[in-house]
């Protein structure tokens, strides 16, 4: 057994009765990184020296004082699009190959005050632009569920690194779906805040408007901690909301008797395998019997959120990628006569192809004679798919469906035809086009490979969509299958 | 009907600041197009009175006190420079010779 078996709460017991000091939870990592990363491919860069010199001084700081928060001493995985201070942070991003920040991101600092460690940093598709990790420039993760198949993406070494085992639990980001389907296509439980809940400072901007960092865990009470950790308002992120941050995991009361669960039709239509569809349909079934209600409901303008996604997300990358100019910092192309080659060879030659598509989809959306078209356009239907969450959450309290159309596909399946691949978030990217917290959470398997749960809430609800979800993760054992890896 | 030619992709490289090759351009211009000609049924929607939403949350003007600080230090900044010289970051020339 791993120790990485326990929860939170549990390891913080062991480690109060000294059974176990945090040099033993650090050396699991390492031991499990040591054992198993060459398959899975997670990792991008560890902190080895200095998360065992931290592990040792909060050894000796739990013998003098015995008091401390839950996280403290709790091994975590960093995505690597979230600055670390004097830790390379890439992006998976041969532009950011040497990057050192000069900084930590508010989540980091916010997690360093509750003393957890930071084993490394984590894969992901260029500058969080994908589905399956394999826009990575260094690495392709692997699934521990089938080394064949994609992690998901954009956070798939997030997801990928807690399902094998290698950490405690991690963060992600998601724009359109990158932590929930990864957390989906791996059997581990992924949460994306309401916008604004978790500061964006720190956060290296893909889309600003849709970005949100959120916890990838074994565990739903698990993940409540670790979002309790990172929430809250920020000085350094003018769209961090100013709302009171309540104690999520004190929402975890067992009960939803009485909960009004929508599930709209569109995400069991078309497009959905038949096995997912099944596996939702015997989740609500789960659900009822605890004494919850659903009904089928209509988010009429779901089909239309794909287009007007791509649309604004590239239309925001493009100016936030502006910033990648081989001047100030990151890669510098040797093949430069003047300034304009500097700019046109460092980023040709830093980026990969699929941050030229988007950077180069979002400038022609905003360009002269385009923007009214396509970049309007896709924010007034912004509008109208926001309207059909409002219109449902008026009657009920949560949303349920599935967190993608299928299991994980093969490494390859969809990596020649963009729009293939683009069609794997279309049930997670009405979510961040709305703002709204979501969670994904493990609902059985698919031959042998993982399906996720998707819990829709209202904005700042996330203590309802952790109620549901834990309601139904302790009526049902998925949680508890893991990888053979 | 093709949404993006090859020339309007050439066009958008520059602005984007991207030199691409002509194998890359016509390459791009088939994705784009067809990105593009997905994207267009947004247009079967009628948003004639619907507003924009650029940002989810209901806020506007965030401020803070205007506080004098201390910006980051200069060697801290230069860490990460490609060239640097004299505590400037250093580019090619930019004026003629």
């Amino acid at each position: 057994m791993s120790l990485f078996d326990y929860k939170v709460s549990d390891l913080h017991e062991l480690l109060h009765k000294k059974e176990i000091k945090v040099a033993d939870l650090v050396d699991e990592s390492y031991k499990r990184i040591a054992q198993v990363d060459n398959k899975v491919q997670a990792f991008l860069t560890l902190d080895e020296e200095k998360a065992r010199q931290t592990a040792n001084t909060l050894d000796e700081k739990l013998t003098a004082d015995s008091s401390t928060g839950l996280l403290f001493g709790m091994p975590i995985g960093i995505k690597d699009n979230i600055v670390t201070k004097d830790l390379r942070t890439t992006c998976a991003s041969k532009i950011l190959e040497n990057f050192n920040p000069i900084y930590d991101a508010t989540v980091v600092q916010k997690l360093q005050q509750q003393e957890t460690v930071t084993i490394g940093k984590l894969n992901m598709d260029e500058f969080a632009m994908g589905s399956s990790n394999e826009n990575s420039y260094y690495q392709k993760t692997r699934n521990p569920w089938d080394l064949e198949r994609v992690p998901g993406g954009s956070s798939g070494g997030s997801a990928a690194s807690v399902a094998a085992g290698e950490v405690l639990f991690s963060l992600g980001s998601d724009t359109g779906g990158s932590i929930r389907q990864p957390a989906a296509f791996c059997g581990v439980v992924g949460l994306k805040p309401t916008y604004g809940r978790v500061s964006r400072f720190g956060l290296v901007a893909f889309a600003s408007s849709l970005d949100q960092i959120g916890p990838i865990t074994r565990s739903v009470e698990d993940n409540a901690y670790l979002l309790q950790a990172i929430s809250g308002l920020d000085q350094m992120d003018s769209t961090s909301a100013n709302i009171d941050v309540p104690n999520f995991v004190s929402a975890l009361t067992g009960d939803v008797k009485g909960l009004k669960i929508a599930v709209p039709k569109e995400y069991l239509g078309e497009g959905v395998d038949e096995s997912v569809r099944q596996s939702v349909l015997e989740a609500l079934k789960v659900l009822e019997k605890q004494g919850a209600a659903w009904e089928e409901v209509s988010l009429p303008h779901s089909k239309y959120a794909l287009a007007a996604y791509y649309l604004l997300s590239s239309s925001e990358a493009s100016a936030n990628l502006a910033r990648f100019d081989g001047v100030r910092y990151g890669y510098r192309t040797p093949n430069a006569e003047n300034l304009l080659e500097l700019y046109k060879n460092s980023r040709s030659e830093g980026f990969g192809d699929e941050v030229k598509r988007r950077i180069m989809l979002g400038t022609f959306a905003l360009s002269s004679g385009y923007y009214d078209a396509y970049y309007k356009k896709a924010q007034q239907v912004r509008t109208l798919i926001k309207k059909d969450f409002e219109n449902v959450f008026e009657k009920y309290d949560v949303i349920v469906g599935p967190t993608t159309p299928t299991r994980a596909f093969k490494i390859g399946e969809n990596i020649d035809n963009p729009l293939t691949m683009y069609a794997n978030d279309i049930l997670t990217i009405p979510v961040n086009l709305a703002g709204v917290p979501a969670i994904s959470v493990p609902c059985g398997l698919d031959n042998g490979m993982p399906l996720g749960l998707q819990i829709i809430g209202k904005h700042f609800d996330e203590e309802t969509i952790y109620r549901v979800a834990h309601v139904y993760e302790q009526a049902t054992d998925y949680h508890k299958q893991k990888p053979g890896i | 009907m093709t949404r993006i030619s090859n020339e309007q992709v050439k066009h958008v490289a520059n602005l984007a600041r991207l030199a691409i090759t002509d194998v890359e351009a016509e390459k791009f211009t088939k994705q784009l197009d067809a990105i593009i000609t997905f994207a267009e049924q947004l247009n079967e929607l009628d948003t004639e009175n619907v507003e924009p939403t650029y940002h989810v949350l209901d806020m506007k003007n965030v401020f803070r006190e205007d506080i004098k600080q201390a910006g980051l230090p200069r060697e801290e900044v230069l860490k990460n420079a490609p060239e640097h010289q004299d505590g400037q970051i250093k580019v090619p020339a930019i004026i003629g010779e």
